[in-house]
């Protein structure tokens, strides 16, 4: 059992839900959770290198105005880590190589596509399959979801969980591949770890509002081949206690929100990898 | 040499926003459009070679699964109209400042040393539009013509060509500063005032003029090399420091107010008599207890959350420029409010905003008059600055409402309200208290000063008119602004200054001249001032209001870390100068001189105003109205109205759950779209202590009298916090009056009239408060509320927003307002009177009435604390407040949010006086909730509200039908709930 565990969450340049993200981390037993300032990873003060699990969390890089967080994944691409030759892409790639764990929420899973992290075929950095778009409705939207979670994916934060139950809250979350072959492809190698769904958590959804955004085959989150780098569109950190729920006051709950699964799903794989 | 870059969709993927347009010229313009796409233009003014133009339009600008851009070359076709719409020169483009920005980084050592972007969007009409219709699409729905530049191009002529445009701000000449003699003679000095836009009076001017007569001010000004004559950035300074805006003119005059029947009082100031009398006597009454901290002194107000953390709150209004330019003038109002809450005491983290408008209904059909935006327009404009302004600020807005009269149809009211939290103490020190020692630097820092929003102060404290200036529309950039208050949160825990303040209205003139009486003066220079750029005079630079700013007082030890902090994090912050205690209020541009005000004149020298109020009560008349023949359908019809109808289309448009504590949603019920009372967040995450933050705004009542109408604001906002579990004794409140002109004049030749109502929403205001025991933490006012053009005159109603800051202990104990269980007991509390005066069941008939809703306070204070003990010990399965509609819409909404039916007995509910079922049934008495619980609990709840008005009015059915007995026993409604729903849903679900 290795301890201690260690959570990073990035903040800075219109990242706004870090707060609740490592509240999320804690809450799930991470040892260490700390809030890091993009400015503090370019300055050389903080690595990615110390921790195990890499929080990005939702918001509006750079206010999303070239397309949702493409400016931010143009800042990790290129800014290089004072006094190093390093970019924090660079030092990112090696946090992945070393087994790190990644979660990418809202703009945070935005920003991995957009960095071409996800879904990473044949681990191809950089390389560009799959997009974020424009919601059908052509709004931003803050609706509850049902997620339906895939038994066979490999994805590590969904593991022995049927679905879920999150608010999306996004403009531009409609997921699309560059072709039906990409899109197979993330069929067949389990890389789509939750669809929207109906109530029942049965099949993916393309009806709205149940799908909100009008994702192809419903998709809300994927993974990478490994199931250690996830990006979803909804907040699995805006449910973490019941009082979150949006009937609360009606329905009887249990006391921990389920959105906290993926983060606890999170810790105990780190605590005991395989 | 300029270069365009265009991005356009893929073939196949969709294009929501050219579909969203199509649907608005169809159903909105009523013009036949079979298809718009959008196409995004960067202009690169720059000189970058071809391979890195081709990079970053590949890389940053566009997405190569979803998009194809092109280079140099337009990528349209296959249309029938293009429209191309930027921005004048100027206007904030915060697109076009990422793109310049993310080319940067791109480019790295490559970059060009000069380089600029600016954005455009290009929208390809496909239909047959002729040359007419295209340029009223382009006016009416895609440019906005004050503050964009639009070129519309046919497709069968096009040459296949455009132009780069570069809307760069060409600077003219060398800064100069004017010198103005006010030795002069009223008239001109009047003209002065007018021709100047500096919205003087002439006690005002001639007290400027008595002023430079002064021999000893004449020797000091001597000192600094300057004269007997005023210099424009002073007169400037002067004019927006003593702006009804900034001073409240109006609310601190002496007033003769004759009542009825000639009788006359005088009332020295309203502010001090009714608003702080108000909340000095409660919090007197507090004693020990008081939780208030700051009030009325700082940018909001602060009271205790508990014993480690304060909160802050204080709402807006943003109306002017909103009516100009409604997506600019409400996203800057939002952000801008936002800084009121950060800026107050040692600064706080922003957790909520609420936002209320007043709107003109968006169905209006007639001609509209001159400069006027239609009201759909300002509609849609406002909802989307507020979701931009608060979205991307990362602070939910967690409610609001918005009301419908047609007199918002000269000025709509955006009300933009936002909350913190702070440390109750930093290093020791308490955060609610304010402190600069003279030798700190004035620091300015965020945003960078530009022309926009010159004159916002002066103009907002004008009616709308002809030569309103362009330059009092501005756009807020949200990211400048969040990344300026990471960095400024960290710098406050860091303890790495002493002061904060926003820069609003007023820009530097104001957030340096106000601090700078902490220490007794300052001294600055205007030169070191950061601008956005060149041409700008000092007086300009000294009170512009560009956005994203805030002033810091930063002692000289901790200068070096707070700048290399800033450095860091991408922030811009400049030492502009020292505070001091020389007791004037000094200002330079480079080593010359241009403002030397002594701080007392400028802050104390401004006459007090002599106004005289005359109540005379309207003369109505109440015809009693045909009961309708059938019920359930004028049940249907109410809910149908603007001002009763769900706001989900809205609601779900803004992030309401960011940060993470949102416990009671402005949505709610079994299907997530009951309209909740008021909303509850938990601001620390790690405890179960909550917010209530709630909103009371009744304007129709003020046509009958405006006394019932500020009473009835206040009750509404006091029992919406009530019924989701707040209590009386830890509710604060904010007033923000919007106003039309008060005072007589030619123009205003009901001046009087108009100021006796401002009376007396005071008084009640006064009785109300301290009644329910509500101390007014902070407020605003916003008095100029007119439209003036030709011989049209539009004046809004007087206007009232109440708006709540509650705590409660535990948030597990909120309630909702949907009807939760079969075979729960429904019940009315409160009194019903025969009160449809102002009603919106009046209102759908087209008439006023006269018996408007009284607050009954002994009663209602009785009600509230039996509900809060009953709420303590957990009876209440729901709880919806009575309010537009009455009862009827009450029992409705409990109904449909719960999925469930309802049966109501009318002959059951407490009434005085009312002998017909409508009545009952749309009366808006005050003080009343619908409210359902588990039978089983019936004897304690019972028991509890022995004493107060309550009965037992039906129950809830399995069946989702709402069924109501009439007076005499006969069924009068037997509706499905999915019917009365979609009623209540559809008329403004677009």
């Amino acid at each position: 059992m290795k301890t201690p565990i260690k959570a990073i969450v990035i903040t800075g340049y219109g990242t706004n839900c870090e707060m609740e993200m490592a509240h999320a981390c804690r809450l799930a037993g991470f040892d260490r959770v700390d809030i890091v300032h993009m400015s503090d990873l370019v300055e050389g003060e903080k690595r990615l290198d110390d921790y195990d699990f890499l929080n990005l969390p939702g918001g509006f890089l750079d206010g999303d105005d070239l397309g949702a967080a493409s400016a931010g994944a143009n800042r990790i691409l290129h800014v290089r880590v004072k006094e190093t030759a390093e970019r924090l892409f660079d030092q990112l790639r090696r946090f992945i190589a070393r087994g790190g764990l990644i979660l990418g929420v809202c703009n945070g899973f935005q920003l991995l596509v957009k960095l071409g992290i996800l879904p990473l075929f044949d681990g191809n950095y950089g390389s560009r399959d799959v997009t974020l778009t424009f919601n059908d409705s052509g709004r931003f939207e803050d609706r509850w979801a049902y997620l339906k979670a895939e038994a066979a994916s490999p994805c590590i934060f969904t593991r022995s969980m049927a679905g879920l139950y999150l608010p999306v809250r996004h403009g531009e979350g409609k997921f699309i591949a560059k072709d039906e072959k990409t899109l197979e492809r993330l069929r067949r190698d389990g890389h789509i770890a939750l669809q929207y769904s109906h109530e029942d958590y049965g099949g993916a959804t393309m009806d709205y509002p149940a799908n909100p955004n009008g994702s192809v085959a419903g998709i809300a989150g994927i993974c990478d081949s490994t199931g250690r780098i996830f990006g979803l569109m909804p907040h699995p950190e805006a449910y973490l206690h019941y009082t979150n729920h949006p009937r609360w006051s009606r329905e009887k709950l249990p006391e921990e929100g389920m959105g906290l699964l993926i983060f606890k799903n999170a810790a105990s794989f780190l605590r005991n990898p395989g | 040499m300029a270069v365009r870059i265009e991005i356009g969709f893929r073939e196949g993927i969709r294009d929501a926003l050219g579909e969203k347009i199509r649907r608005r010229i169809v159903q909105h313009l009523h013009i036949p459009v079979d298809d718009v796409r959008t196409v995004e233009v960067y202009t690169i003014d720059g000189s970058l070679a071809e391979e890195d133009l081709a990079a970053a339009a590949r890389g940053p600008l566009s997405d190569p699964v979803s998009q194809r851009y092109s280079v140099g070359i337009p990528i349209a076709s296959g249309f029938d109209w293009l429209v191309e719409v930027g921005f004048r020169p100027g206007v904030t483009d915060n697109v076009g400042k990422t793109a310049r920005e993310a080319i940067n980084l791109l480019l790295g050592n490559k970059a060009p040393p000069a380089l600029d972007v600016y954005t455009s969007r290009q929208y390809l009409l496909r239909g047959p539009l002729g040359r007419a219709e295209a340029e009223y699409i382009t006016v009416n729905l895609l440019a906005n013509e004050l503050i964009e530049r639009c070129a519309i191009v046919e497709g069968a002529t096009w040459n296949r060509q455009i132009a780069p445009y570069i809307p760069r701000v060409i600077g003219e000449g060398e800064p100069k500063t004017q010198e103005i003699d006010l030795d002069v003679d009223d008239a001109t000095l009047l003209k002065i005032s007018s021709e100047r836009v500096l919205a003087l009076n002439l006690a005002e001017m001639t007290s400027l003029r008595d002023y430079l007569r002064d021999k000893s001010v004449l020797n000091a000004r001597a000192k600094v090399g300057l004269g007997r004559r005023i210099t424009d950035a002073e007169l400037e300074c002067l004019a927006q420091t003593w702006s009804e805006h900034c001073k409240h003119k109006i609310f601190n005059s002496r007033i003769v107010y004759e009542k009825e029947r000639g009788r006359r009082a005088v009332i020295d100031s309203l502010f001090n008599t009714f608003i702080r009398g108000s909340t000095q006597e409660i919090r007197r009454r507090m004693g020990e207890r008081d939780w208030c901290l700051s009030v009325f002194s700082d940018n909001a107000g602060i009271i205790k959350f508990n014993d480690d953390y304060n909160l802050v709150f204080k709402v807006e209004t943003h109306n002017s420029p909103s009516a100009l330019d409604p997506y600019g003038g409400a996203l800057t109002g939002i952000v801008g409010v936002n800084r009121d809450p950060f800026g107050t005491g040692l600064g706080a983290k922003l957790i909520f905003n609420t936002d209320v408008f007043c709107f003109a209904p968006p169905t209006y059909d007639r001609q509209l008059p001159k400069r006027i935006l239609h009201p759909r327009r300002i509609y849609e404009g406002v909802r989307e600055g507020v979701e931009h302004g608060g979205n991307k600020s990362g602070i939910p807005t967690v409610n609001g409402c918005i009301v419908f009269d047609e007199r918002y149809l000269g000025k709509p009211l955006v009300y933009c309200g936002t909350g913190g939290i702070m440390p109750a103490r930093i290093g020791g020190v308490p955060t609610h208290r304010k402190v600069i020692v003279p030798g700190d630097l004035v620091v300015m820092c965020g945003g960078r000063i530009g022309k926009d929003g010159i004159h916002g102060a002066t103009f907002s404290s004008e009616e709308l008119h002809e030569g309103s200036p362009v330059t009092a529309v501005q756009i807020g950039d949200p990211i400048t602004q969040k990344k300026m208050t990471d960095f400024l949160l960290g710098a406050r825990d860091r303890e790495l200054y002493r002061c904060i303040t926003d820069n609003g209205a007023g820009g530097l003139s104001s957030s340096v001249g106000e601090t700078a009486r902490l220490s007794g003066g300052c001294e600055i220079d205007l030169k070191q001032a950061p601008l956005k750029y060149a041409g700008l005079d000092p007086w300009e630079i000294l009170i512009s209001e560009s956005q994203e700013r805030m002033t810091l007082a930063v002692p000289p030890e901790k200068a070096e870390s707070f700048f290399s902090l800033a450095r860091k994090m991408d922030v811009e912050a400049t030492a502009i100068g020292r505070y001091t205690d020389s007791g004037w209020f000094h200002v330079r541009y480079g080593e010359k001189t241009v403002a030397y005000l002594g701080m007392n004149f400028l802050h104390e020298g401004l006459p007090r105003m002599e106004l005289e109020a005359r109540w005379k009560p309207p003369r109505l008349i109440e015809t009693p109205l045909p009961e309708p023949a059938d019920m359930g359908e004028a049940l249907v019809a109410m809910l149908g109205r603007l001002n009763i109808c769900s706001k989900e289309s809205i609601v779900r448009q803004y992030d309401h759950e960011v940060q993470g504590g949102s416990v009671v949603k402005p949505l709610v019920g079994a299907a997530n779209d009951g309209p909740s009372d008021a909303a509850v967040i938990r601001p620390l995450l790690d405890s179960f202590e909550g917010v209530i933050v709630a909103n009371g705004i009744c304007p129709r009542y003020g046509d009958i009298d405006t006394y019932h109408m500020a009473a009835c604001a206040i009750d509404e906002a006091v029992r919406n916090t009530i019924a989701v579990g707040g209590r009386l004794g830890r509710i604060a409140g904010l007033d923000n009056f919007c106003w039309c002109d008060p005072v007589q004049s030619e123009k205003t030749p009901d001046g009087r009239y108009k100021l006796a109502q401002l009376v007396r929403a005071n008084q009640a205001l006064y009785d109300v408060t301290k009644a329910y025991g509500v101390p007014c933490i902070s407020g605003k006012d916003s008095m100029k509320n007119d439209y003036h053009i030709g011989d049209t005159k539009i004046s809004i109603p007087p206007t009232l927003l109440f708006s709540t800051l509650g705590t409660m202990e535990d948030v597990r104990r909120a309630v909702t307002m949907d009807a939760k269980t079969a075979g729960h007991l429904v019940y009315v509390l409160g009194m019903t009177y025969d009160e449809l005066g102002g009603s919106e069941w009046y209102a759908l008939h087209g008439t006023i009435g006269r018996r408007v809703p009284r607050v009954r306070v002994a009663a209602a204070r009785k009600l509230y604390r039996a509900l809060g003990r009953a709420m303590e010990r957990g009876i209440l399965a729901s709880c919806h407040d009575c309010s537009d509609g009455g009862l009827g819409v009450a029992i409705a909404e409990t109904a449909f949010a719960g999925g469930l039916g309802l049966s109501v007995n009318l002959s059951s509910v407490p009434a005085v006086g009312i002998d017909r079922d409508d009545t009952l049934l749309f009366s808006e008495s005050q003080s009343r909730f619908v409210v359902t619980i588990d039978p089983a609990d019936r004897n304690r709840f019972e028991l509890i509200m022995k004493g107060c008005t309550h009965a037992r009015i039906g129950e809830v059915l399995p069946e989702g039908r709402l069924r109501v007995m009439g007076r005499k026993g006969d069924a009068i409604i037997d509706e499905d709930i999915g019917r009365l729903k979609k009623a209540w849903q559809q008329p403004l679900d677009f």
